[in-house]
């Protein structure tokens, strides 16, 4: 969203353009903010890139070392795994949601009775505090006690051993993560459903174009940058994923669900490691740049392909 | 079919769709709920029991007696309060100034600090904080929260002086108000809504805010996420008083979540950011 807005501003001022007196010295507004955002946001980055390149464990003396902690993650195969780990989830967690979302925002944005308190019970999940919702999802998953493998006896399936054994860990964890942060990408897709124009569904009517078609070759068309936005937000966020993931499972079995994230924790802060650690997190951040820049190159194109400038 | 039958069948499809589209989040929540207020045999039993004949009161009790849970959920409010109120008084005036200067490319610092992970400025942080011998105190986590709150503030209140009217302000203007004047008198009476709906996100993704507590937190010092996590790991509690304890955890939030639930549509569609 955020990156959605910052383009079109930058559009938006240009066409203003108009109270030119009004400009100048607006920097004492800004300079306690940027203390702090110096202080809290852009000395960290600086500071973890310098010690990227050190030998540094608590504890002990620190000596330069260069490239040699980024030459260490080639080799290290509990990082590549974190590596693959990362992926399947990410990208599962991008696709449930949207699909899902995207269903639910057709749904609400029908005349419905107690919309406003519907919408604000969808909501929920995404705003409750992680670290809650993951300890009732670990009882939930339980595979002798728990209410979901009652709820699969019902219907036949099962049971399941969820996050207790390594081939079902990462696809229990990806339920959860579905279950909290499709109400984000209904929201994105629900702006989008509001701002379209009326008058394409009237004449597809009149065509006697079925409510599939209309979704295929109307709605689907048209809404796709807002998509594009809510892929770019859910892929930083699956990503990034941490509180979820470490509540209920720390990356066990062994280190069948651990995410760079996770493997990232334990090498700062459980080994002390922290010119390693830095070091991931550097290609972790460099990670997530890049897949957001070739997100907002995809969204540039999908939106010139439907001909309007969002 | 006739035509009223008609709509009146598509009205009833589409409520059971939405029933069934809330029905994930609502049936979770009722079955934290049913968890928490049930005896540990209830909560052991198979078939799940929903509703026990006995409702175990008890498990809420039991968290505010021995587990230091008032000293937690005191700390969380001082975090996350100091931690709103600080992005407010810095991010209020920032968010004014950049839209008022037109200054977009600043506000790219804000988005790569939204993609940032969390824990990438925990280690730096945590070193610094360290060297200060600020750790066993409540400051590492008040300056850290700010990573949180301090962007939220900016992109909500940049967005919404953005699209408040120029024409009061040049007025003023005219009149010989000087910048701080019209910006304490027009601007920021008009900028309320827009304010209100900082601080909810402020306040939310603060008080949720679980990664820099578990680094950054003591025995002493903990916020309530990193306490119920503490309950989970360390001592053999049952499920009944750990989900008790999650509920009160998280319950401000909820019920902020439903009561300004517009605001926080609002926010979040508006380009906010979630934070962490």
């Amino acid at each position: 969203m955020s990156i959605l807005t910052s383009s079109d501003r930058v559009v938006g001022a240009a066409s203003v353009g108009r109270t030119k007196r009004l400009r100048p010295s607006y920097w004492p507004f800004v300079v306690p903010a940027l203390i702090v955002v110096i202080g809290v946001i852009v000395f960290p980055w600086v500071f973890t890139l310098w010690m990227s390149a050190m030998e540094w464990r608590i504890g002990e003396e620190q000596r330069f070392v260069g490239l040699q902690n980024y030459a260490r993650l080639f080799t290290d195969v509990r990082f590549l795994e974190a590596m693959l780990h990362t992926l399947v989830y990410t990208a599962l967690s991008v696709l449930a949601p949207l699909v899902l979302g995207t269903a639910a925002a057709l749904a609400f944005n029908t005349k419905l009775p107690a919309r406003g308190l519907l919408r604000g019970i969808f909501v929920m999940p995404m705003m409750a505090t992680p670290v809650a919702i993951a300890l009732v999802w670990t009882m939930m998953f339980h595979p002798q006690l728990g209410v979901l493998n009652y709820l699969l006896s019902l219907v036949g399936i099962g049971p399941l051993q969820w996050v207790y054994h390594p081939s079902t860990v990462i696809l229990s964890l990806v339920l959860v993560e579905t279950w909290q942060w499709t109400p984000l990408v209904m929201l994105i897709v629900l702006g989008g459903l509001a701002a379209l124009p009326t008058e394409p569904y009237e004449s597809a009517q009149i065509d006697g174009a079925t409510a599939w078609q209309r979704f295929r070759y109307l709605t689907l068309p048209m809404i796709k940058p807002f998509l594009m936005v809510a892929v770019i937000i859910r892929s930083i966020d699956a990503l990034k994923s941490f509180d979820i993931l470490y509540t209920i499972t720390q990356g066990g079995p062994g280190t069948a669900s651990e995410t760079i994230n996770l493997y990232l924790y334990s090498v700062a802060f459980t080994y002390y490691d922290i010119g390693y650690g830095s070091a991931i997190a550097v290609v972790f951040f460099v990670l997530i740049i890049m897949l957001s820049l070739i997100l907002l190159y995809l969204r540039q194109r999908s939106a010139w392909n439907t001909g309007d400038g969002q | 079919m006739s035509r009223p039958l008609r709509k009146l069948l598509d009205k009833a499809g589409m409520a059971v769709c939405v029933l069934l589209l809330v029905s994930p989040a609502l049936l979770f929540f009722i079955w934290m709920l049913s968890l928490s207020l049930k005896f540990e045999i209830d909560n052991g039993a198979y078939p799940p029991i929903l509703i026990p004949d006995r409702f175990a009161w008890k498990n809420y009790t039991t968290i505010f007696e021995g587990n230091s849970f008032l000293l937690y959920f005191w700390n969380s409010l001082i975090v996350t309060g100091a931690a709103t109120l600080f992005a407010l008084v810095v991010g209020v005036p920032a968010g004014y100034g950049i839209a008022r200067m037109k200054a977009h490319k600043s506000a790219v610092v804000i988005m790569i600090a939204r993609m940032t992970p969390g824990l990438s400025f925990l280690i730096p942080l945590f070193l610094l904080f360290q060297w200060l011998g600020l750790l066993g105190t409540l400051w590492p986590q008040i300056i850290i929260h700010l990573v949180v709150t301090v962007p939220i503030v900016i992109w909500i209140m940049i967005g919404y002086f953005e699209t408040t009217p120029m024409e009061l302000e040049e007025a003023a203007m005219v009149d010989g108000a000087t910048r701080w004047q019209i910006f304490a008198k027009v601007a920021l009476p008009i900028a309320k809504p827009g304010i209100v709906v900082a601080f909810i996100l402020s306040v939310i993704f603060s008080w949720n805010n679980f990664v820099f507590g578990i680094v950054l937190a003591s025995r002493e010092t903990r916020t309530l996420p990193v306490a119920v996590y503490n309950m989970l790991s360390f001592e053999q509690v049952s499920w009944g008083p750990l989900a008790a304890a999650a509920l009160v955890v998280t319950l401000p939030v909820l019920i902020l979540t439903v009561a300004a639930q517009r605001q926080i549509v609002a926010g979040l569609t508006a380009g906010a950011v979630k934070g962490g």
